[in-house]
């Protein structure tokens, strides 16, 4: 349990917080009273009316998680070179999913990603492994997030770990049973803007301090931070900063980030929010707003990676020990337990040899927290650490809110209307959407309050998995018309087993708690890039499979050529009125072209026809 | 003229129309192949390339600061991913109108 920490310590710094945390709460909440819905159109894809930069916007806070905003300069900032898994692995999958995926998803129309593969594979087996493939993924995603809830609730706000965690789940819940797809995709956008506020503030106010350029995004390549912290690191004996492959080998380096990248492209909580825009080209215009949202972070990470880690060691290295203890903020992360000063050596000094995580050190500094302490290490005025810490809740918020109606779409629409009550009424269908959200953030409180020994593990995993299972049946759904039911299928399920079982043969001693993993690597990949294995297994497999088994019928090969042409996207209709959209109501076809340029703001009026 | 007649024509017309359309659709997607492959190969010299299998003979040649093999891992690779999205978009909605099947 974190302890409370009492506002004596800095009433500036916590009444600061605590009026922007509480303050940015309310607008997401007075959001989602404006937008309550009332039809599944509205509830799963926000009727389709969000504008291309809008959506693109929610896109970037639902992809930039907890995880990005406060472990990922931390962790780049200890893999030095070898952080660009992360950088590259985390962008390069948006020109995937632009270029291959999210303009067709989108001219297909529907609700989900299970839709999409039930339809095209005309199969419900498909849809219903679909359907677990996304519970599994957005689960092992959601238990991430919350650490990051509760790290800024109890240090910046001081409530109790728990309590946070319920008010936070609770408010989540709220916006998404209120206001489903719509509300979330506008506080998201809303929660984009808190979020990168915040980083931009923090990293410029430290870059124009430590290199005299206030644009970080450019410091890195016009000042000699880079090599001042190669320098430091090495008086230190810890290695190289700036030198490739010191933590991973080559290939893993390659094998990670490809991973990762397919896997964006097969995370069901991002490409369902390309349903949410107007036309196919709108999707293809949203992807590009979506990775410059993101890039604006992205391309800070590194810089802050090394301005972060620069001012920790010159802070603390060669600092008595005492002194060291008295500086605020050392005390106060040092109640929570995600810093630790020893005085190993006993000559009242810190050394940091070896670095901030190596058992040398007199210094270890979870990475978490090298991004939320940095405006208190570079001495910032109070109301900045205010903004991080609202913008650290912000992209918990905002992804846990996606994840919740991923979740909530693949049990109530997926597997409860399509697999099982194909019969249920509008208001049935939303009820039930409702009470989803309710139970699946029933679920996420109780992981974020005993969260697995294994969190980064599994967050990891759900890359992989992604990549070795819902990605390729979509690709190839689109690309190859020849692709069946029994290809698809068959691939998908020899995916998943593959990656699940390697993962949890390599992280054993966690997952299964045994002494040693049965498997250190296969073919020179750990668990974080063995994924890629996976997914050129399903590729493989459904390839030839579906060579040896029937071609899909007639109406299969149409629905791909027709999911080829933007033309139309703008009309297709789901939802109130078209109760049997059990598929192919993307029939579409050139004779509505007269009514393409008309705003469909609305109910669109194409039921008639 | 006669109404038979007229009908008989609209049939034919439309009948050619079909086997056009098709030929001119299957064009329109090869041309977008092309043009994914094409983008494709750029995404992968950013970023695989240059940043990983390139790492280290592009380590000994400086970009500011930097070597250009850490700026292409870091940085440089995302803002190619950016660009290269808005070129596809731009590129298909030209595309689309000249095949007529924008939406």
């Amino acid at each position: 349990m974190t302890p409370a920490v009492p506002l004596q310590l800095g009433l500036g710094v916590d009444a600061w917080s605590l009026i922007l945390i509480v303050g940015t709460l309310v607008v997401y909440f007075g959001v989602a009273i404006l937008m309550h819905v009332t039809d599944t159109d509205d509830f799963y894809v926000a009727g389709r009316t969000i504008p291309a930069s809008v959506n693109g916007a929610a896109v970037a806070a639902d992809w930039m998680s907890a995880a990005s905003f406060i472990s990922l300069a931390g962790i780049v900032s200890t893999l030095g070179y070898d952080g660009t898994i992360y950088l590259m692995g985390w962008t390069g999958g948006y020109v995937v999913l632009a270029l291959l995926i999210a303009p067709y998803l989108r001219k297909y129309g529907e609700y989900t990603i299970p839709d999409f593969i039930g339809d095209r594979y005309y199969s419900n087996t498909a849809r219903g492994v679909a359907a677990l493939a996304t519970l599994f993924v957005s689960l092992t995603y959601i238990a991430g997030q919350m650490r990051g809830v509760g790290i800024v609730l109890s240090r910046f706000l001081g409530v109790d770990i728990v309590l946070g965690i319920l008010a936070a789940l609770a408010l989540v819940a709220l916006i998404g049973v209120l206001g489903g797809m719509k509300a979330i995709t506008w506080t998201q956008a809303i929660q984009y803007f808190v979020l990168i506020v915040a980083f931009v503030i923090v990293t410029c106010a430290i870059s124009l301090n430590l290199t005299g350029n206030p644009f970080p995004q450019m410091a890195l390549v016009t000042s000699d931070i880079a090599g001042r912290l190669t320098q430091l690191q090495a008086e230190i004996q810890m290695g190289e900063y700036i030198v490739p492959f010191r933590e991973y080998s080559q290939l893993q380096v390659f094998a990670i980030a490809l991973t990762l990248m397919i896997g964006t492209a097969g995370l069901p909580h991002v490409i369902m929010r390309f349903y949410t825009v107007p036309s196919a080209s709108e999707a293809r215009l949203s992807a590009g707003y979506a990775l410059f949202f993101i890039a604006i972070l992205y391309l800070m990470v590194p810089v802050l990676a090394i301005f972060a880690k620069f001012n920790l060691i010159r802070t603390l290295n060669g600092t008595a020990v005492s002194e060291a203890r008295s500086i605020p903020w050392v005390q106060r992360w040092t109640e929570t337990g995600l810093l630790r000063i020893s005085d190993a050596n006993g000559d009242g000094v810190i050394q940091m040899t070896q670095g901030l995580t190596a058992s040398a050190s007199e210094v270890f500094i979870d990475p978490d927290i090298i991004v939320l302490s940095t405006p208190e290490v570079a001495g910032l005025a109070p109301i900045v650490i205010g903004v991080v810490a609202a913008g650290g809740l912000a992209a918990a918020l905002s992804t846990a809110d996606g994840l919740l109606i991923a979740m909530s779409s693949a049990v109530s629409h997926d597997i409860y209307y399509k697999i099982f009550r194909p019969e249920a009424t509008q208001r049935e269908r939303l009820i039930v959407a409702r009470v989803v959200i309710l139970v699946a953030a029933v679920v996420a409180a109780y992981l974020g309050i005993n969260p697995p020994g294994f969190v980064a593990e599994v967050v990891a995993l759900a890359f992989g998995l992604a990549a070795a299972s819902l990605f390729p049946p979509i690709l190839l759904g689109i690309f190859d018309e020849r692709m069946n039911k029994e290809g698809a299928v068959s691939g998908l399920l020899v995916g998943l087993t593959f990656t699940l079982v390697l993962v949890v043969l390599m992280r054993a001693n966690v997952v299964l708690g045994l002494e040693e993993p049965f498997l250190e690597t296969f073919l020179g990949l750990g668990a974080l890039g063995v994924g890629i294995y996976g997914s050129i297994l399903n590729f493989v497999v459904a390839f030839v499979v579906s060579r040896f088994t029937p071609a899909p019928p007639e109406e299969i090969q149409e629905l791909v050529q027709e999911v080829r042409l933007p033309r139309g996207s703008r009309d297709v209709v789901t939802g109130e009125g078209v109760e049997a959209d059990g598929g192919v109501d993307v029939e579409t076809d050139g004779g509505t072209d007269a009514e393409v340029d008309t705003d469909t703001t609305d109910r669109p009026e194409t039921e008639d026809r | 003229m006669s109404k038979v007649e007229t009908g008989a024509e609209t049939a034919t017309d439309q009948a050619t129309e079909r086997t056009t359309d098709e030929a001119e659709l299957r064009e329109y997607w090869r041309r977008n192949v092309r043009l994914i492959g094409a983008l494709f190969a750029v995404w992968f010299a950013v970023s695989f390339l240059a940043g990983i299998l390139l790492a280290e003979p592009l380590f000994d040649v400086s970009f500011g600061q930097v070597p250009l093999s850490f700026w292409f891992a870091q940085q440089g690779s995302i803002i190619v991913f950016v660009v290269l999205i808005f070129v596809y978009a731009w590129r298909m909605n030209a595309l689309d109108r000249e095949f007529g099947v924008e939406d």
